[in-house]
């Protein structure tokens, strides 16, 4: 394991497979007992940092901590010394006196955890950071994927949507690549970032075309509070451009699933009856979220233990 | 009688060339050669050892931000001028981008003075093309250019004049006092919310692109405009291979149009941004590979007419934080001509007079400053500078003279450190360290 996990690039085949494996663990560990709680954790602190509202993502990690029977401060940005002008750094400087050992931070600025994970010896989970990366919902969404299609390798995983503002899509292509699957993005040239050829993915603009026979389709929320300008006419007609709807979900493998980190925009991105209907997963991915960041938060701290 | 001030340089080596003494009274380079140590004044002349060290016209930069007024935390017209001189200047253009902004006649004059006060190297004040930098209306010019300050060179730098009817309306009105107009070229409708260069690297990082073709969408109209009312425009920092296109066909077309780069363009590429360390971040941004190569033949070539720092301190607090919220800007006025030797002089793309081509005597020219960039030769105002091309240093940004630590070669270890600067025949640095 590397000592944070700051991007999904960070993860080798073998350490991202190590997490999943271990995520399937403490699944079947706690499946069915009264008191889902472990004790692996129990005198060790846990921060969730956030510097951005993310009610979900908090909730996710705090429930996880707790599950490992750590100790759990959450650190909201709003009405505490950061709102007051405090640095980053100082309050990396608080964390590491108060003797964080492992930082879950969300934060609007690309980078953050980053600089964060240089001013700290706590390991640092980024939850998010800007427009670059969210490395445990990718985790999330292989589990998924591998929970319903046996194996990511060799898939076929469509990514539909903001990609340029998506920091779930960065992570995902970077994850999904390493465990061998075969991606395709999918947006309008507004939505996909310059210099996007490098990436390890084929790039379309016709969601129709490129949605035949795929194993997964990956919807993603269209950040309308990133975009400061219009990066399509219309949502009517980027909903009938790329949206899914019951029509597009028939042109998927019959075993194929539909999956959307949350929160959806229904009726634009996805339809109520594909959203809701046969091989939609969603739900799913968040119940999976809190056991995924279970073995993170384990194999992150035991790797000091 | 004798001189008030006489010293006699042995043994250097003016742009690189022959070996020769240098006997410098009362600010003038009154005798070279043999006629130097036979001069009458050699006799009780202050002796500097200069065996092997480099001579070059003193530096120009045509390219500073000194903060002061207005964030004195971050650099002062003195500390400013400190670093200036131990890097071998003995002029700096200062860009207007204070707190009040020099945009009138008593702030360009209020700088000048602090300047002439701090007795380092002169301070040219740049004064602003617009109020407040704003880009609404054309500042007092003409008053700036009859103060005491003298001022010729205006800027809204940090800022683009993106307005087109109010460039061509300011590179018109500078005619009237050789004017010029130096552009920082940012179409700003492109560049929202931009964090470093569109490419590979920021799709990666997820940060905002600053897209080349955001400089150069605004160089192509501003040499049309230059041309349509043949006015004088200086483009600053140039950081793309297109720009480097079209300032050499505007040229090639008979523009009154003259370019700058910085050392750092010509050095760091985006990638440095991958460990999101802000003092990296600068404006224009650092660009790629290719477009390194392209402004170092430009400059080789003469289509870049100047190496200008951009010298940009920002306090600690500025730079240790988020990137997307530092401030944009580096050092360099300390480290300017080592990167140059780096990246020009060592590859071979230019020798030593072209260093004191670009870094002395084009930027004094563009900037209409009398006394500097001019050359080494009997009767010449005594601005110089030794440098020994055969050492290294290695910086650090405690041991630097700004008030600031926002370099991006810290514990980098660098050719041809500066050994001796002279201003009108008046050491300012010796041995490497501030006179005085």
């Amino acid at each position: 394991m590397p000592r944070h996990l700051l991007s999904a690039g960070d993860l080798t085949r073998e350490s991202a497979l190590h997490i999943l494996d271990t995520t399937e663990r403490i699944g079947q560990a706690i499946a069915g007992r009264e008191v889902r709680k472990l004790p692996t954790l129990r005198g060790r602190t846990v921060v969730n940092l956030f510097y951005e509202d993310s009610t979900r993502t908090r909730l996710s990690f705090e429930a996880a901590a707790k599950r490992l029977s750590a100790d759990v401060i959450n650190f909201s940005a709003k009405g505490s010394s950061v709102s007051k002008g405090e640095s980053l750094k100082d309050t990396a400087w608080t964390l590491q006196a108060i003797g964080a050992d492992a930082i879950v931070c969300r934060h609007s600025s690309s980078g953050a955890p980053h600089q964060l994970s240089g001013w700290v010896d706590g390991h640092v989970i980024n939850a998010g950071d800007g427009t670059h990366e969210h490395p445990t919902q990718a985790l999330i969404d292989a589990f998924t994927v591998r929970k319903h299609l046996g194996d990511v390798e060799g898939k076929r995983i469509v990514i539909v949507g903001d990609v340029i503002h998506s920091r779930v899509a960065r992570s995902n292509v970077l994850l999904l690549s390493t465990l061998g699957a075969q991606v395709t993005l999918v947006a309008p040239p507004t939505l996909l970032p310059k210099g996007i050829e490098s990436w390890p993915v084929t790039v379309d603009y016709d969601f129709d075309r490129a949605l035949a026979g795929v194993d997964a389709v990956m919807m993603l929320r269209v950040q309308r509070e990133r975009m400061g300008d219009a990066f399509f006419p219309t949502t009517r007609e980027y909903s009938r451009q790329y949206g899914l709807d019951d029509r597009r979900r028939a042109l998927i493998a019959n075993h194929g699933i539909v999956m959307h980190p949350g929160p959806m925009v229904r009726g634009m991105e996805i339809s109520p009856s594909v959203a809701d209907g046969p091989g939609s997963v969603i739900v799913e991915q968040v119940a999976n979220g809190v056991i995924v960041r279970m073995a993170v938060l384990y194999l992150l701290l035991s790797a000091r233990t | 009688m004798s001189a008030d001030l006489a010293i006699l340089i042995t043994g250097a080596l003016p742009y690189g060339e022959e070996s020769q003494d240098l006997l410098l009274v009362d600010g003038i380079i009154a005798a070279m050669g043999q006629d130097a140590v036979t001069h009458p004044d050699a006799a009780g002349a202050q002796r500097v050892d200069g065996a092997g060290l480099i001579v070059l016209p003193g530096l120009v930069d045509l390219h500073t931000h000194l903060r002061e007024p207005g964030r004195e935390d971050a650099e002062t017209v003195e500390t400013g001028s400190a670093a200036a001189a131990l890097g071998g200047y003995t002029a700096i253009f200062a860009m207007p981008n204070t707190d009040p902004t020099a945009d009138t006649a008593g702030v360009v004059e209020q700088v000048l003075r602090l300047g002439q006060a701090a007795g380092l190297v002169d301070v040219q004040p740049i004064g602003a093309v617009t109020v407040g930098r704003k880009g609404e209306r054309l500042a007092e010019l003409a008053a700036m250019a009859h103060s005491a300050a003298q001022v010729r060179v205006f800027s809204d730098d940090g800022d683009c004049v993106s307005d087109p009817l109010l460039m061509r309306r300011s590179l018109e009105y500078v005619k009237a006092f050789d004017g010029v107009i130096a552009q920082h070229a940012q179409e700003p409708r492109l560049t929202v919310g931009s964090q470093m260069h569109e490419g590979a690297v920021s799709a990666t990082l997820g940060m905002t692109g600053w897209p080349a073709v955001a400089e150069e969408a605004i160089i192509a109209r501003d040499c049309l405009l230059a041309d349509h009312v043949d006015s004088r425009l200086h483009i600053c920092h140039l950081s793309t291979a297109g720009s480097v296109d079209i300032v050499a066909a505007a040229k090639a077309r008979g523009t009154k149009v003259t370019a700058e780069v910085t050392p750092h363009h010509l050095l760091l590429t985006d990638q440095a941004a991958v460990g999101y360390d802000p003092v990296f971040k600068v404006n224009p941004p650092l660009r790629t590979s290719p477009d390194i190569d392209a402004l170092r033949r430009g400059l080789a070539r003469g289509t870049i007419d100047i190496v200008a720092t951009d010298h940009a301190p920002h306090a600690i607090q500025d730079k240790e934080c988020e990137w997307d919220q530092a401030s944009p800007g580096m050092l360099g006025l300390q480290t300017a001509l080592s990167i140059v030797v780096l990246t020009m002089v060592e590859p071979g793309l230019l020798d030593w007079r072209g260093v004191a081509r670009v870094m002395s005597e084009a930027p004094a020219t563009i900037g209409v400053l009398a006394g500097h960039g001019r050359p080494i030769a009997v009767g010449e105002p005594a601005n110089l500078v030794l440098v020994d091309a055969k050492a290294h240093w290695t910086v650090r940004g405690s041991d630097l003279a700004s008030l600031s630590r926002n370099t991006p070669y810290e514990g980098m270890e660098l050719p041809a450190p500066v050994m001796a600067t002279f201003l009108r025949g008046r050491p300012t640095v010796l041995n490497g360290q501030l006179v005085g």
